[in-house]
């Protein structure tokens, strides 16, 4: 290179403009968490929402039918509807059959966890058995679903529909804000546990206020407990609020009891502060503990049903992600709210709650450092 | 149990802090503290005297020897002895959104006994104060904020890791006053420090530490005398070649050290020496950029130990 060019490049490098650039540069590639926001957690959430959300050849319709009758037929005929070659149109739909008892269909049909109820009633005036069609009309998919199982149980003969009959219920507890506002509390109990034990904890030892506190009589337990005490007396206050917000505004109501639910928010306050406890055990700096909250709270909201249900992703995963702490909780918190369950139904949920909450304490506590 | 007239003995102290390669910041110290004396540890960055403070305050474990404090060891005594000593650590930041009122009523809690709130504000001057965040006040206000937080138990033995670093002149004898204050109470403090000035005004006995062991050790004045007379003369050279034996054969001059280009002569008679030594610049075509005569002081005594001053970082081993 002739000795312009040189010079040229000489110059370029001691503009301030490069090396405010270039110093920017080495600042975001040296630290790994950043690296990881900016490129690694975008394209992981997109894998996540895509197997949520993806598009199926084919629209699955949850329908119960109700045990008892001779509902044989009618199970029989909706299963196999896809493969009715005089209504091609069918051929996009699968039903997901339930044969359940009626009040527990109707529960589940309110809470959104079927498109439809069908129930066979004799009717001896007809000379043989009556379909009702239990939907909630202000769905679509129990909308769709009430009129595609008509065509697949009796197809376009028409004398047919003297021998139905439609029971409309729109239900609260099945619209979208009563699913979402669980799973909120869910969400901001987690948030209350990581952020506001696990953060403040390595805040007060970054600030070596841990270890100032250390040189004094103090006992560590009572250090510990009260961090628990005041972040258990926000959570409360926050929780309350939001309850009574969604119970306002948006009439949400709670169909089980009050005390199941404060059970629950007990529990689960215990179980994810203990879960900030172990996250805080060992981390050093602020950098490190923001980005180790993010890794364990970012999935949970994704995978763990607090803006759309984890049905979503394949069954496969189902399994693994009922084992996480927080989708414990929005299940067992909606089973009360929702479904009016009493606690002694939801010991799954509560048992791995339990759990999380006694593994970590015993970890974190093992491993806290104190200075 | 017998008050023992040390309320601190170590002996062989070191600590390894592991790493790679792993660090010695402490290597081998005996220290004795004899109750109701203020100790300084002077040394400059890095020496080690925070490590030591923290071993001896039992927050830091020794990698290797033997510590007592009021009597007893850290290991078997932990809360007897907490609730004996006040410490000060070197870097601690206070809860921003609290006030020192509230600060203290919770180091206080902690006790169950000592001055009260009120008391405490007073003797550190803070009442004014008292309800402000701690984010408002000045560096010399938190330290003195600080100094009350070590003060609360109403403890015998102080701690305080260097108290005035980093802060004005005026602030610092602020704190002075108040250390001087404790000790006439009675109770023990040890400080650290690089301030050979607060060394000389505040310590009865002072260990000079560097790169992680003690290099002298006595009261400030016997140090002082130690290095054989009361004033020294420093010269910067700017011409000339003088030949320290030379200059070190003239009336009054007792030692001559030479560092980096500056002269540096201990001398017993001021008067006697900068003649002869005038003379003999004159005489030899020596020229001085600057020319100083002052009291010698512990900074010297450093000085002429390791061939560095305080201020300077310890060099890697
Ligand atoms: N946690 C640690 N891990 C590794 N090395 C450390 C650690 N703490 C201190 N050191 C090293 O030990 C040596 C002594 O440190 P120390 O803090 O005791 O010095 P100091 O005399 O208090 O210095 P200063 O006047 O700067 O406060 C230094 O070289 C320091 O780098
Ligand atoms: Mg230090």
């Amino acid at each position: 290179m002739d000795a312009f060019g040189l010079d040229l490049i000489r110059r370029i490098r001691e503009h301030p403009l490069y090396q405010l650039t270039v110093t920017r540069l080495r600042e975001f590639y040296r630290e790994p968490e950043a690296v990881f926001w900016v490129y690694v957690f975008p394209l992981l959430m997109t894998v996540g929402l895509g197997i949520a959300f993806r598009t199926e050849p084919v629209t699955t319709l949850v329908v119960d039918v109700v045990r008892g009758g001779n509902i044989q037929g009618v199970t029989e005929r909706l299963r196999t509807a896809h493969e009715q070659s005089d209504q091609p149109y069918l051929r996009a739909f699968r039903f997901r059959i339930v044969e359940n008892d009626l009040n527990i269909a109707l529960t589940r049909l309110r809470v959104g966890k079927t498109d439809l109820v069908i129930e066979r009633q004799a009717a001896p005036e007809l000379d043989q058995n009556r379909t009702i069609f239990h939907f909630d009309p202000t769905r679509k998919d129990s909308l769709l679903a009430r009129v595609v199982a008509q065509v697949a149980l009796y197809g376009d003969h028409t004398h047919w529909i003297g021998n139905t009959s439609d029971v409309t219920q729109s239900g609260k507890g099945g619209r979208y804000i009563d699913f979402l506002i669980p799973g909120l509390v869910g969400m901001n109990l987690l948030a209350g546990g990581l952020w506001g034990i696990g953060y403040v904890a390595v805040e007060l030892r970054v600030r070596k206020l841990l270890k100032r506190l250390l040189a004094t009589p103090m006992r560590k337990w009572q250090f510990l407990l009260a961090l628990l005490l005041s972040r258990f007396i926000f959570t409360v206050t926050e929780v309350v609020l939001l309850l009574l917000f969604a119970w306002l505004f948006f009439d949400v109501s709670i169909f089980g009891s009050y005390l199941a639910v404060a059970v629950l928010l007990v529990l689960g306050g215990w179980s994810f502060s203990g879960l900030g406890l172990l996250v805080a055990s060992r981390a050093r700096t602020l950098e490190a503990i923001s980005g180790l909250i993010n890794l364990v709270t970012l999935p949970m909201w994704l995978l763990s049903g607090v803006f759309f249900s984890y049905e979503r992703f394949p069954e496969v995963l189902h399994p693994l992600i009922r084992l996480l702490p927080l989708t414990s909780f929005n299940d067992a918190l909606r089973g009360v709210m929702l479904e009016g369950q009493c606690l002694l139904n939801l010991s799954w949920e509560i048992g791995n709650l339990i759990l999380w909450g006694l593994v970590s304490f015993v970890l974190a506590l093992r491993w806290f450092r104190w200075q | 149990m017998a008050e023992a007239a040390y309320v601190i003995e170590c002996r062989g102290l070191r600590k390894v802090y592991p790493g790679n390669p792993p660090v010695e910041a402490v290597c081998g110290i005996d220290f004795l503290v004899r109750r109701g004396t203020c100790v300084g540890l002077l040394g400059p960055n890095g020496a080690g005297k925070t490590t030591t403070l923290e071993i001896l305050e039992g927050l830091l474990k020794p990698t290797d020897g033997e510590v007592r404090v009021l009597g007893g060891t850290w290991d078997s005594d932990e809360l007897r002895l907490r609730r004996r000593i006040g410490v000060s650590l070197q870097e601690t930041r206070l809860a921003d959104r609290l006030t020192p009122r509230e600060t203290l009523h919770l180091f206080r809690s902690f006790y169950g006994c000592g001055p009260s709130v009120e008391e405490l504000l007073l003797l550190v001057g803070l009442e004014d104060k008292a309800d402000a965040y701690i984010r408002n006040l000045s560096g010399g206000q938190k330290q003195r904020l600080a100094i009350a937080c070590a003060l609360v138990g109403e403890p015998e033995l102080i701690f305080l890791d260097e108290p005035t670093t980093g802060l004005d002149p005026q602030s610092r004898r602020q704190v002075w006053s108040i250390i001087r204050n404790l000790r006439e109470q009675g109770r023990t403090v040890v400080l650290s420090t690089h301030y050979m000035e607060e060394a000389e005004q505040l310590c009865d006995y002072v260990a000079i530490i560097d790169r992680g062991v003690v290099i002298a050790e006595g009261p400030p004045v016997s140090l002082v005398a130690e290095l054989g007379g009361d004033h020294v003369i420093e010269i910067a050279i700017e011409q000339g070649n003088p030949d320290p034996a030379q200059i070190e054969s003239l009336p009054g001059v007792r030692d001559v050290g030479q560092f980096r280009g500056l002269l540096q002569l201990t001398v017993t008679d001021p008067q006697l020496a900068l003649e002869a030594l005038l003379h003999y610049m004159r005489q030899n075509g020596v020229v001085a950029a600057t020319l100083r005569a002052r009291h010698a002081s512990l900074e010297d005594v450093f000085l002429r130990l390791t061939g560095r001053t305080l201020e300077e970082e310890t060099p890697n081993l």
